[in-house]
């Protein structure tokens, strides 16, 4: 669906794409994630077709566009990371107006508008101004509106960003069914819950390079542990304490208020922990998660 | 206003970008690209009216009333000092109308095309789709003349009974020349408001543009009355040329020579218009 060999984006003397090489096959959610200014929202831009490829080679649909863009968009749905609905049409009629765009006649629009008001659960705002929606039926109608050409490929672009979570899991359930229902999705976001939740296959970016790529799950066993012991002391005794047990994890690391000890057995770190006469306030033993493997890769300072 | 817009080149440009085809496959005839945006501006047409009816036919009637006939009853001229009309009122209505053209196709192109790249950005949401910044800029320029035409043609069937043109056909020649005038400044305006960053531009454009223009441009008095400086710069401004015949055309004394001319100017500056409006919204949506 998607073919990416030395893919560069460059403004200016600024380059924020440096050179990256992705794939994503038919069917599967691939997920770009990053902190802010790692380039993935330069990288949704030009598979979006709206964006002019710097330099590298770029395929969508098998198409280049550069040369095709127009027929490569008539084909994708977009949903971009601030919504770009027409806040002085009906909600109606951003569906309707939007299909129009891509020369699906009258008919056809307005009943796939209604279906689709149907799949975002705003059926009963269809006369509803846009400015008087919440955040998530905001989203929701952005998605929808994504999907009025039956798109093969639809790109969300931080879908979930700023919604409550009770519209993040509504919105997870429809971007589930769609998968389900055999669309392509491709995803950017720095909530690694969410990366856990829908996607298949995913690549970490940072400063416009790919740092890591491969499911969830690879992702954790190749750059993390399976556990983590988190270790809480008094204030200020953590940094001294650390290097007392460090010899206990693969890796340590030293927070303000606790001692991350990475290592496949979290329990037997504690016990030894406890052996070894040290009495931390409180302990817990969890499962590695993307969140580690990324903190790891991106490390903890703001990017921006 | 054009020098500025060429000479531009702050806005990001991706170095060694690949040369883009002519015509990629899968875009659209200008006719399909238009035609798919018919109902999008079909809406925003139903939503304005009623604010397009006080400034597209009230505002210009009230200057009729007061220029026209309330001012103009305290001027007496021959037809020699006015160009060749009959009364103050022949004389500045082919002018009115054509100012007003210009003053319509300025302000539907400025905020409005800043709100759909800054505020609303309806034109991001319209590129995501096959539509190409041409495409968008043709509808754009569509929507607007629908606007001016209709505004002009209605203020120029209200003023036919009062006596103020000469032959019956010269009016309809006046009206195509109006439609010239609203190209020219819709396509010119477009490509100023691409280009400017923030409103503040749109100030200096009505302070420095709009208004000097309209007073000076021969819509109101004679030019040879400005002197002969101030009179040749003078016929160096589009309105003028819209004015001259606008006018012409309204009280029969047709200088053909000086139409094609004028025609000339006004087709040119549409074009060159059309062309930096398209390079100037192509260069602020790539981002």
């Amino acid at each position: 669906m998607i073919s990416a060999r030395g893919l560069r984006k460059s403004f200016g003397d600024f380059e924020a794409v440096k050179g990256i090489d992705v794939e994503v096959r038919r069917g599967e959610a691939f997920g770009f994630l990053g902190p802010n200014g790692a380039g993935k929202s330069s990288t949704m831009r030009m598979i979006a077709s709206v964006s002019p490829v710097s330099s590298g080679e770029l395929r969508i649909l098998g198409m280049d566009p550069a040369t095709d863009g127009p027929a490569i968009r008539g084909r994708l749905g977009v949903c971009p990371q601030e919504d770009t609905l027409d806040n002085e049409l009906n909600v109606f009629d951003n569906l309707y107006i939007y299909g129009r765009y891509f020369g699906i006649d009258r008919a056809t629009c307005r009943e796939r508008a209604h279906e689709l008001l149907e799949f975002a659960q705003i059926t009963e705002k269809a006369k509803a101004k846009v400015e008087d929606l919440s955040g998530g039926m905001k989203r929701r109608l952005t998605i929808a509106r994504s999907l009025i050409n039956n798109p093969d490929l639809l790109l969300l672009d931080e879908p979930t960003t700023g919604l409550d979570p009770q519209a993040r899991h509504v919105l997870w359930d429809q971007l589930f069914r769609l998968k389900q229902a055999g669309v392509t999705l491709v995803i950017t976001t720095h909530y690694m819950d969410e990366a856990e939740q829908l996607c298949d296959r995913l690549v970490v970016m940072d400063k416009g390079r790919i740092a890591a790529e491969g499911s969830p799950r690879q992702l954790i066993d190749a750059h993390s542990t399976r556990e983590v012991a988190e270790l809480r002391f008094g204030v200020g005794e953590h940094e001294a304490l650390a290097e007392k047990i460090e010899d206990l994890g693969e890796r340590i690391e030293v927070l303000p208020d606790r001692l991350l000890v990475y290592s496949d057995h979290g329990e037997d770190v504690v016990t030894a922990v406890l052996d070894r006469g040290l009495h931390p306030i409180a302990t817990l033993v969890r499962r590695s998660t993307l969140e580690d493997v990324f903190l790891r890769l991106t490390g903890r300072s703001l990017a921006d | 206003m054009g020098s500025d817009m060429a000479s531009d080149t702050t806005s990001p440009t991706p170095s060694a970008a690949p040369a883009r085809p002519a015509r990629p496959t899968g875009s659209l005839s200008a006719w399909e690209g238009m035609a798919r945006q018919y109902d999008y501006w079909l809406t925003v047409l139903k939503r304005t009216w009623r604010g397009g009816v006080v400034s597209s036919f009230l505002t210009p009637l009230l200057y009729v009333v007061a220029m026209g006939v309330l001012l103009g009853g305290f001027i007496e001229a021959d037809p020699d000092q006015l160009e060749g009309a009959t009364s103050y009122l022949a004389f500045v209505v082919p002018g009115l109308v054509a100012s007003h053209a210009m003053t319509l196709a300025v302000s539907e192109s400025t905020y409005p095309v800043m709100g759909s790249i800054k505020w609303h950005k309806t034109f991001f949401a319209q590129l995501a789709t096959p539509l190409a910044v041409r495409d968008l800029v043709n509808a754009y320029v569509a929507f607007v003349m629908f606007r001016v035409a209709s505004a002009c043609a209605v203020f120029m069937l209200v003023m036919a009974p009062f006596g103020v043109f000469a032959t019956w056909w010269g009016p309809i020649l006046a009206w195509l020349s109006q439609v010239l005038v609203g190209f020219a400044f819709t396509t010119l305006v477009f490509a100023y408001s691409a280009w400017l960053k923030s409103e503040e531009g749109f100030g200096l454009l009505f302070r420095l543009g709009v208004i000097p223009l309209t007073l000076f441009s021969g819509a109101f008095f004679p030019i040879s009355n400005l002197g002969p400086v101030l009179e040749w710069i003078a016929r160096l401004t589009p309105l003028w040329h819209g004015v001259s015949l606008s006018r012409m055309f309204c009280v029969d004394q047709i200088d053909w020579a000086l139409v094609v001319l004028n025609v000339v100017v006004l087709v040119t500056l549409t074009v060159i218009g059309w062309f930096l409006a398209v390079r100037n919204l192509d260069r602020r949506l790539e981002v």
